[in-house]
This record gives structure tokens, C-alpha cells and sequence, in this order.
């Protein structure tokens, strides 16, 4: 061995190996071969060191958590010792004494990595006194379950939704072993501004966090003979189904899905890639209209139900910016329902659509009013790729003697263009293929967008179409999100058209997708899969879907017609992200005037634009009046206007761009009317 | 006022005023201001004498009286302390009604008050002279020198007595020069774990970036302990010095000083003592004159003891929960904000200036020779003589709890002491001749800590007093890491089983097995350092722990649950009383024959006890 | 709504203003604020979150992470019995269970309900020569016993008649 090479070798158990490119030794030692368990460390987060379970004797430094260390060169480290043995599984007994005893009746049973560790290290009892955590479960959503009693403070879900998302919805909260991770004020998270991403789900390596199943439903669905039932399958899901049956991730299993499917009794099975080619000719469509009548850019997509709810909540001054297209999801279920009731000849709620997605946020995303008509939703049921496997091996189904199947027609059709859609950057691909063909009536030289492809979550690509440069960002995670929107509200950087999805990666790394540890090399494959998919495809962009087409001509007339916005396009709320009281300031009404009230808006949007002056403002006027007997003002939260702010409410009329300047005008116009003598 | 000081000149200049300031100000009076003293009514003593003193000259000379407000002297159960320096008395336990008399009898007259002078419990004479106050003899106060001197609230005062002398020699090397002298000198980490402070400083100089931060960790919160605060309240301009040394030295241009909420008074003289410096140029910029620029910020805590882990109270610092971070990164490469920072406690960076004004050898001098210099410990529990003592390290237990500390209250027995708080261990009467030391003490399981000595006698229950330290630390966990959030959980549940009598002999086993694993495993010196207690009273006093398990017995008579409440059938006339007023009915028999208790019933609320007229209901 | 007055509501805008809007200084702002309201409103932390710029949970992480922060309204008497090593070995336990019969609190209830008391125990003031210690509103009353405590408290009592 040559002197350099020395330098980078370090010992396990006596042995050497080599030091590469690993960020700490705990990732030596697993490229070492060996399986150390962790519950708090994630590759793509930052370190934790929390859990223990880690723990390795360093000569000279004593006992350590290896994913805190930085792996040196001489370093001589031991795995297994008195020490380290005692500490692992004293941390299993401490855990389990603490945990739900309901091992076998959870959802995470079979996935659960501290089941998984207390099996491998041997623990078969529990020395300590054992007691029952009873915290509410956090149930008021339609996507997550959060379930205190089950979690193991192992902060994974907190570093994702503040590293990775930029949320934090939740955090720690209280001290000590009254600690619990919660959102702020131990609200539920449907009442707090989460988007229901998931992306904590997918790191929770017990059933703290879990997806909400409706797989109840979906049975008593395909049971029910007065119902048609028919499925949507997304792109994402067939590259990761095969995980949970020992298939390598990417394998495209979308045959054996519509089989099994079938076998448990749906009555259709189609794609949603169909829908996503439908979503591609509009969106297209929209783009291109813009690019005509020069119009505000960027549009950005809407694809992405986690994504679309991050800008109600906090950007509401970008939802005028959001493609009005809905989701390929809501798409397929608007056509499904109003065609299929058409052809069987039956109501719109006796068809039940059922859609396969790789995520959670889909599951709020069904629920929004605009997708529903007379109370019956566009969707029924949504299930995600784990409910999907759950399914199969509820129905009794051998799934290595399954062959695969056909799709059903019409809405089995789809596009190579439409697949990758489950990729970061994929829509965009998809759309600009389209775009530039609606352009130039020509198709596009070299239709794989190389650099908007990949993990990265920033990526950025220019074409010249017709003369014109058109730039287009692809973003992927929320916190990616909110920097670009932060910047292009700033005028840092200027593009046409941003893709953006909620998950790292896109819809393949949905928390709706199989559960791992090792997530980055899973990523890799599932992505693989997809792009090898479009290579294959028969047609690989939107507008060669024939049965979209043909869609169009028999129903839809053309892409942004009346009746294609009628049932394939949507309009965005603003939401209170904060459900908080008001703050009253001047307590008193009088009993003989009559009373005023007003409210001004105190949060973040409206408190920039000096809506805190405004209120000492008003206040001083309204003293120098004599009216603080009358006039009750009150600071409040989010009158849901944000784009005009400062917003204030004077009994029920609300008041945009009430500026200081303003003071006067509005006192005379909308108080001192109500008690001229 | 106001001027900032551009050389030395000027500061000669401010100093000669000072001084001037001092001796015309006549013969000094000094009411110990330190929070003990203030508890015990040192602001209406100050406010008698104020008024007294009016036109009266010192002994029927010219001189004037000067009352001074000083911080803690450290003999604080005798407060409120009154200092007559020119005849060198000390008067303890003054009252406000006490203070007519020594302005009448001593500051007019020259007679001293013979009933307020400190009464020696060995030799039972009043004791005239302070420095005969065996309390003081014995100790060797250096970083403590100080305080209950000077008024802490004066700048004035401080640069009279030689403060911020040393920073001109400082200015004048270079930082190698200034780390080199404090390795030299041996100084180790005053906050518990005597690493050498040359050596920290070094790695923070040589540390990359522009950026660099110097904390001072006064976040003390060993219960049982108060020496920093102590020097926060009596001479917070040597911390400030100190602090100004190291920043020059590592190359820091901010520094914090992190006090705990519960100082109110400490944060209140050290905002003032910032405040003075800036004024005369001490802090800010250009200091004395110099390219050197530094500003200090005071930092309240919040109430958590975690915070006193350095990587915690940076977190407090920057406004997120106080949970520790793993190191490596050390702070001394990414520490606050990220950047290279120096932390060091409050009671080394006091040392500093003392170790620049007389070298690294005299401070080698002091103490022994693995660990030079001074510590300060807190002296407390059943102790005659309580209080903050200086000490030079390597001192005999002996000597600091028989001599310095007069021996065990009411003629009681030693049994131990606690050293080092909830992280530390106990030593018993086989380690009252070792020399108090950093490694003497880690091999006999305990360790000096923040320098917390509780004292304690035969009614101890030592399976009590783990149990108390655990139950301290498991409260204060912050909650991060498995084995400390769970681990003293658990310890605790084992511990209170134990002094309830429920435990089996299997418990203790399950203990230590736990114990141990906490020590090796958690993530944070809170943790790693919580069994301590435990271990170190199951290496000493394992058969107390015995005694609970098997025999369901407290040898010390202290765990309530193990009482028993019996009557004595010679003493017991049969009057009634006591099962009249049992609450649970457990006392029965017949008027004028002995009574008996149900002990199955017996709940050992004690109301019984008092009630017998013929005192026959004893606790056995 | 919760019943705060118009100086207060200016107060903690003042605070917040004054300590830059700046996450470090959090723990010193939510301080000021309970000093005023004697503890931390939901609606006002809604109100700092949101002009601060920082996640709600932040706040309330850090709310409920230090001792000093109360969540619900405290008494306008602030008794903090020491239960630190000296206090202890010298009877702090008796004189807590004192001051819990005479004023109805238990280890969960630490506030009367006419707001006029409440308890905590604290590990150690630091006052350890003058143990055991309680500190009323930062008076610090020393060498404690049940007897002298409720004294106090009956002293605080009848103060608040007057």
C-alpha cells in the first residue's frame, strides 16, 4: 500500500478500510458491511446523534455515536463490546417501556425499525415499569395520523419539515420525558399550516406517524354490487410496488398491478398518466396563451396538491400565478365520473373512483369542495402505494403468480411524456414538449430535457421557441419553493414557467411510496424506472395520445374551452394558516352608543405593510373623538387578503391597503357616519 | 465621567482620582451586599447606617464614615455581615436595630460590640479580629479577593485595587504571548472538567475564520453551589477582565455573558459593570486606546440547568431550545452562530487577570502541582460554618469541613459529603485526608464540578439523597437522547421503589446494569454524568441500599415509608386520645389498657405522635 | 378574545421592536412579555411568531422548554420554594407540602384561583447559607420553616385587603 492510501485507512475490529467520500463514520462503517441500526439518522438530514443505538468504542475517545464522528485516518474502532451491547439494548428496553404495547394491531407492524431492532438484539422483556402514554391521536385530517404514543423523539419528521420542507409544522415542545413533538399550541395539524406532504411519514421509523388508510372504504366499495369502481393508477407507484416484494426499485410492475386489481374485483383499471397527458394540453395551452398575450410570469404548476397548499398559505400573492389546470388526479376523476356514468348509463355517485398514489397529499387533495359535485367527489378513495401492497396481500393474492395485465380503454393511453410526470422536472419536460409544438407546429429536436432531470432540488433550463428565450426553473422540496418564489418576488431571478413538487426527488419519493432507511439509492431507481418507461413508450408526447384527442373532438372541443374549464380546471383559496384569537385593545363598549368593531390584521403580510402603525393610528383618532367607548378595536390574524395588505374589518366590511395616510378617510367614511348627531 | 481612556496616562490619571475618592471618603464601612445578606435585611441595615452616620467622624477623629454596599463575603449565614476595616472587625447577624449601637459604641467611641462579633462554636469565645475567624484563616482568597471589598458597583473602586492593570501588559504581546502565559500558568477549567484553559485558548486562536465569540458560562446550576454567582455580584469587573484577556488572545471582537434567570441581581451589577466599562473605554472600541475592539452582551437564561452543556447554552444564545449538540464540531471550531468560540465559566476567566498581573509561576505557586491555583467551593448542609470559601487546590477534606468549616452542626456526626452536585459523588470519613483535586477525585468516583460541598451527618438517608439528585436530573433533562430521557427516568422509579420499601434485591441489579449504561452512552455531560450520585453511593454506602431492600429499613430514620409508629406499652396510660384522632382508624384497645396500632392500616401521617400527653407514641 | 389592555399590547410590540425583531433575543423577548401579562399568551405569541418571522412552533417550543415560561395566568404573589441540596437536607420538603395545604394547590394546581398565589419549587437560588430559602417576587426570605412561611403568606394576605 503506497503511502497516501495509508493515510486514508482507518480500522474496524481490527480490520482496515479505506475512507471514501463518507460524511461520518457511522457511513464507514455500513460501506464496511456492516448493518449498525439507527432510528435518528437520516442521510439527507442533518445529524442528530440522539437515539444511541449507533454507539461503537473508539481507542482513545471512548464510547461514541458513529454518526457524529468524522471518520480519520488510524482511527481503531470496535462494534460490538460490553459497553456498546449493554447500550443498545438498554435503549430498546427504556424505548419499549414507553411505547404502545399494540405491536400487532399497528400499521407499521412488519416495517417498525424498533421492532425490527428489539428482534435482532434479542430483547424479549422489559425490566422497567411499563407505562401507558395517554396522548389524543391527531386524527382531524384526511392524510396523516399522528399518534404521540408511538413516537420515539427521534426528530426525524421535525428536521424533514424544517430542513427539507421549511415548514415546521412541527417541533419539539415541553422538556425532559414530557417531551412530545407537536405542532405549536398542540393543535392538530389540520389546524396548523400543514400541507399534508407527508414527507414526515416517510422518515417516522415507527407508527408515530402514519398514513390515514382507506382501505376500509375501498372494500366496502368494490363489495358493493350497485357500484362501478374504477381505479387510477399513477405513474410513481408501479416503479416502487415491487419494493415490498423483494423487486428492485424502478422494476415497472404497472401489468402486474392491473391484475391484481382485477383479481380483487375492480371494475376498471386505468391511468392516470392518461390524465397527466390531458393535464400537459391544457396547462400547454395556458402557457402558451400567456406567452401570446404577455402576461405576468411565471406560470407555475399545480400539479402538486402539497405544493398548491404551501402557496395558499403562505405565498397568497402567487395564487393568480398558479396554473388554473387541476391535477391529472382530479382531472381523470372529473372525466371518469361524467363519462363512465354516461356509458353505463348510471348516477354519477353509484361510480366510485378509486386512484393509486405515491402520496398523501392527494388524500386532501380529493377532499377540496371545488372537486365535488352536488357533495359527490370526483374521488372516492384515495389509496397510496403502501395501502396498494396492503391490499394485495389482504385479498389473499399470490403476487409472484400474478401475469400481467393490459389496461382498460380509453383511459388506458397514455404517453412516455405523461409517465414522468412522477419525476422532478417531469411536467416541465412534459409540458414544453407540448409547448413547443403549439408554437411552432413543430415537435421539439431533442425532447429529453437532460438538465432538468435528476435528484437536485434546483434545476433551470432555457429554449429559444421562435425566437423567444423561454427559462424554466424546476424546483423540488418546499423550502427550494419558497426561496425561488421569495427571489422572483424580489426580482432576483425571472422565469416563464416553474414545476414545482412538495417531495424531494418528486411523486417517486412520495410519502405515500414503500417505507426505507436507505432512501437516496432507492430514489435513484425508482427515477430510472420511470425515464426508462418513456424511452419505451409507443408515443412519447401528450398531443399524439390519440385517445385525448379524441376526448377533445367527441367532448372537450379544444384545450381552455369553456367545458374543458368547466371540468378540468379549478380556482385557489387564501387560507388562515393561523387559528388564533383576536387581541382586543380597547375593552370597554358603551352602553347607550352604538357599538363599532374593528379588526386589523396583524399578520406577517399585512404587519410589513405597517398595519401596526395603522392601529395606533386609529387608536389616536379615535380618542381624540371621544368614541374609545364605542369603537372596540382588536388585532387580528389573517383577514385572508394578504396581496392587498394592510387589510382592516370594520364590522363586517373588510378595507384593503388601509395605510396611515388613510386614517382619516376611512374614520369619517366608515365611523364617524355612525354617530353624526 | 464619560472620557474614554486613550493611554496610560489617563488611566493613571482616573486611578489617582479614584484613590482620592477612596481615602477622603474616610474610614470604610462595609454592609455586605450579596444576596444572602440582602435576604436577611443588608438594604435597612445600609439605611440605618445612612442616617446614623450623619456628622459622625471615625472614632472622634477628622475622618468621615464610607459606607460601602460590597458583594458576598461568603460567610453568609452569619448575615447581614458589617465590616469595620481600619480595626479589621467583623459583626455578624446584624440587625437593623443592631446599628445604633456600633455607630454609637465602635464609630464614635472605638468600642467594639462584643455581642455581635462571631461566636466560635470549638472555642466558645467571641472571636475580635476577622482574620482570626477560623472560617477565613484557612482560606486563601485570590479570584475571591475582592469581593465584600469593594463596591462592585464602582469601576472606580476595582481600578483602585489594581483591576484592568493587567490589559496594558495584554495590549502589549501578542496573543501567543498571552496563551502561552495562561498554559504556563496551568489554570484548568473552573467549571468541572480541568481541561487546561491554555490549551482551549489555543485551539480557538488557531481556529479558521474572522468570526470568533468568547462566552463566560454563568449559568450555575448545581443546586448546592453559588460561587460564580458570588463573583458575578461581588467583583464582576475581574470577570469582565478576564474575559477581555481571552478575546484579545483567541481574536474575538463579541462576547456573552450567559447568567441564569435565577441571578437576578448578578445580571442587574454585571449590565452595570459592562456599562461603566464602555464608558471609560475598558469595552468598545479601540480599547485603551488600542487597534483591539470587543463588546460584551448579557444573556439571562430561562430556567434550565441543561443549559449550563456548552453546546446548549449556545443554543439558548441564539434563541432555540437549550439541547445539547454532539460534539465533534467542538465550539472551539463551530460554536456559536457556527463560529470558532471560547467558553470558559466564570470563576477561570476571574483567575486571568490575576495570573497577567503576577505570572504563571506565582499561580503555579498556589496549589499543588497537576493543579495550580485556587477553587472555590460552597460549603453547605449540616455545617457549622456555611458559606463561600477559596481554598488553594489540594486541600484536605478535613481541613475544609473541621477547620474552614467548623465541624458538623449540633455535635452531630460526619457522614459524607457531596461534591460536584447532581453530577458529582459523595466521599466519606476514608477520604477526609485526600487532597481535593480533579484526578484524586474521579478515582474515587466523584468529581470537583462547579465545586458544590454539601454536607452531610448520620440523619442522612443516602439512598435519599441519590434519589434526590435524580430526581433533579431527570427533571432537567432536556429530553434529547434515549438514555438520559428514559435512562434517569427510570432510575428514579428504581430509586423511589427503593425508599418506599418495594423494591427487590433484582431492582439494584437493574440499577447499576442502567446506571452504567447512561454513564457510557448519553449524548451530553448532563447525562453521562447523572448516574454519578448513584454509583458513588452504592460503592460507599451499599448497605443502606441493603438495608432498604431486604430489610425494609432506613438506617438514617429518614424514608417515611419505612417508619413505623408504635406505642409504648409503659407509657401508654389508655386515654383514647391518639385513636380518637387517627384518621384512618388504625389505633384501637380499651379506656385505661394500652392502645395498639394496625400497622397494615397505619398511613404514619403523625398526627398520633404529637397528640400522646404522655409522649408513649415513638417513631421506630 | 383574551382581555389584554391597549398599554400591553404596545408594550409587546415596543419589546419586540426593541430587540430588533431578532430570533437570538427570543428567550429575553417572551421574558418581557411575561412580564408584563405574568405569563405568555397564546394570541401574543401568535403575534410574535408572526413579526418575527419565525414558525409558531419555535415559539412554543422554546416556550415550553425553559421553567420560567407559564402558559397559564400566574398568581400576582410568585412563591418559588428552593428544593435545591442545601434547602433539602434542611427540610424544603416540609415547608412546600405547608404552603400546598394553605393555599389548596397540588404538585398540578400551582395557581389559587383568585390569582392571587402561585408555587413552584426551583433547584436552587443559590442562597444555599441561608437555607432553606423561598423567594416571594424576587424577595428572598431566608431560614424558612412552615411556621414562618405561612405567616408570610397570611402577611401578603391581608396586604392585599388594605
Amino acid at each position: 500500500m503506497d503511502k497516501k492510501a495509508c493515510d486514508k485507512i482507518l480500522y474496524i475490529d481490527d480490520k482496515p478500510f479505506a475512507i471514501g467520500n463518507e460524511k461520518n463514520l457511522l457511513e464507514v462503517i455500513r460501506n464496511a458491511g456492516y448493518d449498525l441500526p439507527t432510528f435518528c439518522y437520516r442521510s439527507d438530514l442533518s445529524v442528530y446523534g440522539a437515539c444511541r443505538m449507533c454507539v461503537v468504542e473508539i481507542e482513545g475517545r471512548g464510547v461514541q455515536a458513529s454518526c457524529t464522528v468524522p471518520p480519520e485516518p488510524g482511527m481503531k474502532v470496535t462494534i460490538n463490546t460490553e459497553k456498546t451491547r449493554r447500550i443498545r439494548r438498554m435503549v430498546i428496553k427504556l424505548l419499549l417501556a414507553n411505547h404502545s404495547k399494540d405491536c400487532t394491531t399497528c400499521s407499521k407492524s412488519g416495517e417498525c425499525d424498533l421492532q425490527e431492532a428489539a428482534s435482532r438484539l434479542g430483547i424479549t422483556d422489559i425490566p422497567f415499569e411499563c407505562e401507558e402514554k395517554k396522548h389524543p391521536l391527531d386524527t382531524g385530517n384526511p392524510a396523516v395520523i399522528r399518534d404521540p404514543n408511538k413516537c420515539i423523539l427521534c426528530g426525524a419528521c421535525v428536521r424533514t419539515c424544517r430542513e427539507i420542507q421549511g415548514k415546521s409544522v412541527l417541533d419539539f415542545v415541553y422538556r425532559g420525558s414530557n417531551t412530545i413533538v407537536s405542532p405549536a399550541f398542540k393543535k392538530n395539524l389540520d389546524e396548523v399550516n400543514c400541507t399534508f406532504c407527508g414527507q414526515c411519514v416517510a422518515v417516522c421509523p415507527t407508527g408515530a406517524l402514519r398514513i390515514r388508510s382507506e382501505l376500509d372504504n375501498f372494500w366496502k366499495m368494490v363489495l358493493d354490487k350497485n357500484k362501478k369502481v374504477v381505479v387510477q393508477v399513477a405513474p410513481a407507484v408501479r416503479v416502487a410496488f415491487g419494493e415490498a416484494f423483494g423487486i428492485k426499485p424502478g422494476k415497472n410492475l404497472i401489468g402486474m398491478i392491473t391484475a391484481a386489481l382485477r383479481k380483487v374485483g375492480v371494475d376498471k383499471v386505468f391511468d392516470t398518466t392518461f390524465a397527466a397527458d390531458l393535464t400537459i394540453m391544457e396547462e400547454a395551452t395556458e402557457f402558451v396563451n400567456m406567452l401570446k398575450s404577455k402576461k405576468d410570469f411565471p406560470l407555475l404548476t399545480s400539479c402538486c396538491p402539497a405544493w398548491v397548499r404551501h402557496v395558499e398559505q403562505k405565498y397568497p400573492q402567487f395564487i393568480s400565478h398558479l396554473s388554473t389546470c387541476r391535477s391529472p388526479q382530479q382531472m381523470f376523476g372529473a372525466v371518469a365520473k361524467e363519462l363512465l356514468s354516461k356509458e353505463y348509463g348510471i348516477r354519477r355517485e353509484e361510480i366510485c373512483v378509486v386512484s393509486v398514489m405515491p402520496c398523501t397529499a392527494k388524500k386532501s387533495e380529493a377532499r377540496r369542495k371545488e372537486f365535488s359535485v352536488n357533495s359527490d367527489p370526483d374521488v372516492d378513495v384515495v389509496l397510496t402505494t403502501q395501502e396498494l401492497i396492503k391490499m394485495v396481500k389482504a385479498g389473499n393474492i399470490n403476487f409472484s403468480a400474478l401475469e400481467p395485465q393490459e389496461m382498460d380503454s380509453p383511459f388506458g393511453v397514455f404517453s412516455g411524456a405523461g409517465v414522468i410526470f412522477g419525476a422532478s422536472g417531469g411536467v416541465a419536460e412534459a409540458a414544453l414538449r407540448t409547448a413547443y409544438k403549439l408554437v411552432t407546429g413543430e415537435a421539439l429536436g431533442e425532447i429529453e430535457i437532460k438538465p432538468l432531470r435528476g435528484l437536485k432540488s434546483f434545476k433551470e433550463f432555457a429554449v429559444n421557441i421562435k425566437g423567444e428565450v423561454i427559462s424554466v426553473a424546476v424546483v423540488n422540496t418546499l423550502s427550494q419553493a419558497s426561496k425561488l418564489l421569495e427571489d422572483i418576488a424580489a426580482h432576483k431571478v425571472h422565469y416563464h414557467l416553474v414545476e414545482v413538487m412538495a417531495c424531494p426527488g418528486g411523486c417517486i419519493a412520495g410519502a405515500g411510496q414503500p417505507y426505507s432507511i436507505d432512501r437516496m439509492a432507492i430514489r435513484e431507481g425508482r427515477l430510472k424506472g420511470l425515464y426508462q418507461d418513456d424511452v419505451d413508450s409507443r408515443i412519447r408526447v401528450s398531443y399524439e395520445n390519440e385517445e385525448v384527442q379524441k376526448l377533445y373532438d367527441k367532448w372537450l372541443q379544444n384545450p381552455n374551452s369553456e367545458i374543458a374549464h368547466q371540468f378540468l380546471h379549478t380556482h385557489y383559496h387564501n387560507r388562515k394558516r393561523i387559528t388564533g384569537e383576536d387581541i382586543g385593545l380597547f375593552r370597554k363598549g358603551s352602553e347607550v352608543l352604538p357599538k363599532t368593531t374593528v379588526c386589523v390584521c396583524v399578520g406577517t403580510s399585512c404587519y410589513v405593510h405597517g398595519s401596526y402603525d395603522f392601529i395606533e393610528a386609529i387608536m389616536a383618532k379615535i380618542r381624540a373623538e371621544g368614541l374609545e367607548d364605542a369603537v372596540m378595536v382588536k388585532a387580528t390574524f389573517c383577514l385572508q387578503q394578504c396581496g392587498h395588505g394592510p387589510n382592516i374589518k370594520i364590522d363586517d366590511q373588510i378595507i384593503s391597503h388601509a395605510t396611515v395616510d388613510r386614517v382619516s378617510e376611512i374614520f369619517d367614511r366608515y365611523i364617524r357616519v355612525k354617530y353624526k348627531k | 465621567m464619560g472620557r474614554k481612556i486613550k493611554n496610560r496616562e489617563e488611566f493613571a490619571d482616573f486611578k489617582g482620582a479614584a484613590f482620592k475618592n477612596f481615602v477622603e471618603h474616610g474610614a470604610r464601612v462595609l454592609i455586605c451586599s450579596g444576596t444572602g445578606c440582602m435576604a436577611n435585611g443588608a438594604m435597612d441595615v445600609y439605611n440605618v447606617f445612612l442616617e446614623l452616620k450623619i456628622n459622625v467622624k471615625f472614632k472622634n477623629t477628622e475622618k468621615d464614615i464610607a459606607l460601602v454596599k460590597t458583594g458576598c463575603r461568603g460567610f453568609c449565614e452569619n448575615g447581614v455581615l458589617v465590616d469595620i476595616v481600619d480595626d479589621g472587625v467583623t459583626y455578624v447577624k446584624v440587625k437593623k436595630e443592631d446599628v445604633a449601637e456600633i455607630v454609637e459604641s465602635h464609630l464614635k467611641n472605638g468600642q467594639i460590640v462584643q455581642r455581635l462579633l462571631y461566636h466560635d462554636p470549638k472555642t466558645d469565645s467571641r472571636v475580635e479580629k476577622n482574620k482570626d475567624i477560623n472560617f477565613y484563616a484557612k482560606q486563601k482568597r485570590t479570584s475571591l479577593a475582592n469581593c465584600g471589598h469593594i463596591d462592585p458597583e464602582s469601576i472606580g473602586e476595582y481600578i483602585f485595587v489594581g483591576g484592568y492593570e493587567s490589559l496594558w501588559d495584554v495590549l502589549s504581546k501578542t496573543p501567543d504571548e498571552v496563551c502561552k502565559t495562561v498554559s504556563e500558568s496551568g489554570l484548568r477549567g473552573r467549571g468541572g472538567g480541568g481541561f487546561p484553559t491554555g490549551r482551549k485558548w489555543e485551539f480557538v486562536k488557531n481556529a479558521e475564520g474572522k468570526k470568533k465569540y468568547v462566552i463566560c458560562n454563568g449559568d450555575e446550576g448545581d443546586p448546592g453551589a453559588f460561587m460564580d454567582r458570588s463573583i458575578m455580584e461581588g467583583d464582576p469587573h475581574k470577570l469582565i477582565e478576564g474575559m477581555i484577556t481571552a478575546a484579545y488572545a483567541v481574536g474575538a471582537d463579541e462576547g456573552y455573558i450567559y447568567v441564569r434567570a435565577e441571578y437576578p441581581l448578578a445580571v442587574k451589577r454585571l449590565r452595570v459593570a459592562v456599562k461603566q466599562a464602555e464608558e471609560i473605554g475598558v469595552l468598545g472600541v479601540n480599547i485603551f486606546g488600542s487597534d483591539f475592539s470587543f463588546k460584551i452582551k448579557v444573556k439571562e437564561g430561562a430556567g434550565a440547568f441543561v443549559c449550563g452543556e456548552e453546546t446548549a447554552l449556545m443554543a439558548s444564545i441564539e434563541g432555540e431550545r437549550g439541547m445539547p449538540k454532539s460534539k465533534p464540531p467542538f465550539p472551539a471550531n463551530k460554536g456559536l452562530f457556527g463560529k470558532p468560540t471560547l467558553i470558559n465559566n466564570v470563576e477561570t476567566y476571574s483567575n486571568v487577570p490575576l495570573i497577567m498581573k503576577n505570572g504563571a509561576q506565582w499561580f503555579r505557586k498556589l496549589g499543588s502541582p497537576k493543579n495550580p491555583g485556587t477553587k472555590t467551593f460552597a460549603l453547605t448542609g449540616e455545617i457549622n460554618n456555611s458559606g463561600l470559601i477559596e481554598v488553594p487546590m489540594g486541600m484536605t477534606l478535613r481541613e475544609i469541613v473541621f477547620d474552614i468549616g467548623g465541624g458538623i452542626r449540633n455535635g452531630k456526626k460526619f457522614k459524607a459529603v457531596q461534591i460536584g452536585g447532581p453530577s458529582g459523588g459523595c466521599l466519606t470519613e476514608e477520604h477526609l485526608d485526600l487532597p481535593l483535586e480533579y484526578e484524586t477525585l474521579i478515582e474515587v468516583g466523584a468529581m470537583v464540578g462547579s465545586g458544590g460541598l454539601v454536607v452531610l451527618n448520620e440523619d442522612t438517608c443516602m439512598v435519599e439523597i441519590a434519589r434526590f439528585f435524580m430526581h433533579f436530573t431527570q427533571n432537567e433533562s432536556c429530553g434529547k437522547c434515549v438514555l438520559c430521557r428514559e435512562g434517569t427516568k427510570n432510575m428514579l422509579k428504581i430509586l423511589e421503589k427503593i425508599v418506599e420499601g418495594k423494591a427487590q434485591l433484582s431492582d439494584l441489579d437493574l440499577l447499576e446494569e442502567l446506571a452504567l449504561a447512561v454513564k457510557d452512552g448519553s449524548l451530553c455531560g448532563l447525562g453521562k454524568t447523572a448516574p454519578n450520585p448513584v454509583l458513588s453511593t452504592l460503592r460507599y454506602f451499599r448497605d443502606e441500599y441493603l438495608a432498604h431492600i431486604i430489610d425494609k429499613r432506613c438506617p438514617a430514620g429518614v424514608c417515611s415509608a419505612l417508619k413505623m409508629i408504635e406505642i409504648d406499652e409503659q407509657l401508654c396510660k389508655g386515654c383514647s386520645k391518639c385513636a380518637r384522632l387517627c384518621p384512618v382508624g388504625a389505633i384501637s384497645g380499651e379506656i385505661k389498657k394500652t392502645y395498639k396500632i394496625d400497622q397494615t392500616k397505619c398511613i404514619k401521617c403523625g398526627a398520633c405522635l404529637t397528640a400522646c400527653p404522655f409522649k408513649a407514641i415513638k417513631e421506630v | 378574545m383574551i382581555d389584554v389592555n391597549e398599554k400591553k399590547f404596545y408594550k409587546v410590540d415596543d419589546i419586540v421592536k426593541k430587540h430588533g425583531f431578532k430570533k437570538m433575543n427570543l428567550i429575553a423577548i417572551l421574558q418581557e412579555i411575561q412580564g408584563e401579562y405574568r405569563y405568555l399568551p397564546e394570541e401574543i405569541m401568535t403575534y410574535v411568531a408572526t413579526v418575527m418571522n419565525l414558525p409558531l412552533s419555535h415559539i412554543f417550543g422554546v416556550a415550553t422548554f425553559y421553567s420560567q415560561f407559564s402558559l397559564e395566568p400566574k398568581g400576582k404573589y410568585e412563591i418559588k420554594i428552593c428544593d435545591g441540596t442545601a434547602c433539602h437536607v434542611r427540610g424544603s420538603e416540609p415547608i412546600i407540602k405547608a404552603v400546598r395545604n394553605k393555599l389548596n394547590l397540588t404538585k398540578d394546581k400551582k395557581t389559587t384561583d383568585d390569582l392571587l398565589f402561585s408555587l413552584e419549587t426551583v433547584s436552587c437560588l443559590g442562597a444555599c447559607g441561608l437555607a432553606p430559602v423561598v423567594v416571594i417576587n424576587d424577595k428572598v426570605y431566608p431560614q424558612m420553616t412552615p411556621e414562618k412561611i405561612s405567616k408570610v403568606i397570611d402577611d401578603l394576605k391581608s396586604l392585599k385587603k388594605e
